[in-house]
């Protein structure tokens, strides 16, 4: 069932997969039931239904039709919880991945390294805006929390 | 055991003032000075509403009415509400607008911090989750507080002007009454005499950092989180923010 969920992108940052971005706590049967824990990245994401409503329609296309969603706060999500393959992916697609020093290490596009913020918020809660100096392009970058 | 009545008003105060505060945020989109600035208040204000509705959903479990986090929000009228008075007032400029959320983010990394070690589990939990986001708001509405109280002259006279309008309105976030005591002793919320300190020494080593001078009147309006009296903005904000669910009710989409 983890392949299955590997296979569900999520909504906002399609290259990267819900298990990628360590948001599926767990996967386990109750009895007849598949119960999915789920934690959400940030409270309001506005992604969070969507993202309940894909798992759910994978998991029946897979063939199940018992199924609970969990939600589940504590603990609550890291970007550590990130895989290696999801923050690989995030970085091709240019979106620089989190550090824990709080700012990106390479600008996604060029590799530079002359970085500047922009804004502590971008598109989407979970990132910021940056921008390198070397090729000027702006992007964004995944926070770290 | 915790008193449910108790419990309940707790989270709506906490509810309350998260709603109000994002209600106002959000009226910034599309208004802000610059782009970014205006993506950052937009998505402040989400992390408000997330918040909301973690803690009126724990709230409409506590009161076992069948209600929901929405029903909360839209169906109650302004006497309901116990949100903070500071909360509600209207944005006024954009450095009105940023000394607010930096009072109200200080105070509730303070609180946040506490409730982490609640002893009721659903607070706690709660309390983890949002005290990261809150972490993120104050780093950048005490930067901005500082950066434009200590920038031009036009900048810091704005941000003196605001910090004069707000500060009679920051007492009440340290204000505690039985309800208070009672959920303390219970071990549910921290002990309301040791956050004020905490917060006023916070709140006082940035608005220092901003060179602002900071009034010495400890005057403070009250009323908002008990209930007992709002000011009439509040219900403005109501006529906007609960018109769908009043003008179509039950509509869904």
């Amino acid at each position: 069932m983890w392949d299955w969920l590997k296979a569900v992108p999520d909504p906002e940052i399609p290259v990267i997969s819900l298990v990628d971005l360590g948001i599926i706590r767990d996967v386990a049967f109750e009895g007849e039931t598949c119960v999915v824990t789920v934690t959400p990245t940030y409270s309001g994401c506005p992604a969070t239904s969507i993202i309940n409503l894909d798992i759910e329609t994978k998991l029946r296309d897979e063939g199940l039709d018992r199924i609970e969603l969990r939600r589940q706060l504590s603990p609550a999500w890291t970007t550590d919880w990130l895989s290696d393959e999801g923050r690989e992916k995030l970085e091709e697609y240019g979106i620089a991945p989190p550090q824990p020093a709080g700012g990106p290490q390479r600008c996604p596009h060029c590799g530079g390294t002359h970085l500047e913020k922009l804004s502590q918020f971008g598109s989407t809660p979970c990132k910021a805006q940056w921008r390198c100096r070397d090729c000027l392009e702006p992007f964004d970058y995944f926070k770290c929390i | 055991m915790t008193d449910r009545t108790d419990l309940l008003e707790f989270l709506l105060r906490m509810g309350d003032n998260a709603l109000i505060l994002g209600h106002r945020v959000s009226e910034w989109c599309g208004h802000a000075p610059v782009l970014e600035e205006d993506i950052a208040l937009a998505n402040t204000a989400l992390d408000l509403i997330g918040q909301t509705q973690l803690w009126l959903g724990y709230a409409a479990e506590v009161q076992g009415e069948g209600k929901s986090a929405d029903d909360l929000a839209f169906l109650r009228d302004a006497w309901d509400f116990r949100n903070v008075l500071m909360v509600e007032m209207p944005n006024g400029d954009f450095g009105r607008t940023l000394m607010r959320q930096f009072f109200y983010d200080a105070w509730q990394s303070v609180l946040l911090g506490r409730l982490v070690k609640s002893s009721d589990r659903q607070v706690s939990e709660i309390a983890e989750k949002a005290s990261k986001e809150v972490a993120y708001h104050l780093e950048r509405s005490a930067d901005t507080v500082v950066g434009l109280g200590d920038g031009t002259d036009e900048s810091h006279r704005r941000m003196q002007d605001a910090l004069d309008y707000l500060w009679p309105y920051a007492g009440e976030l340290c204000q505690a009454d039985e309800v208070d005591a009672r959920l303390a002793k219970a071990g549910v919320t921290p002990d309301p005499a040791t956050l004020r300190d905490e917060y006023f020494a916070l709140v006082r080593r940035v608005l220092t950092d901003a060179t602002l001078d900071i009034p010495e009147d400890d005057f403070h309006h009250t009323g908002g989180r008990t209930g007992r009296m709002h000011t009439e903005h509040l219900g403005h904000l109501l006529t906007q923010m609960q018109w769908l669910q009043r003008a179509y009710p039950n509509s869904t989409w």
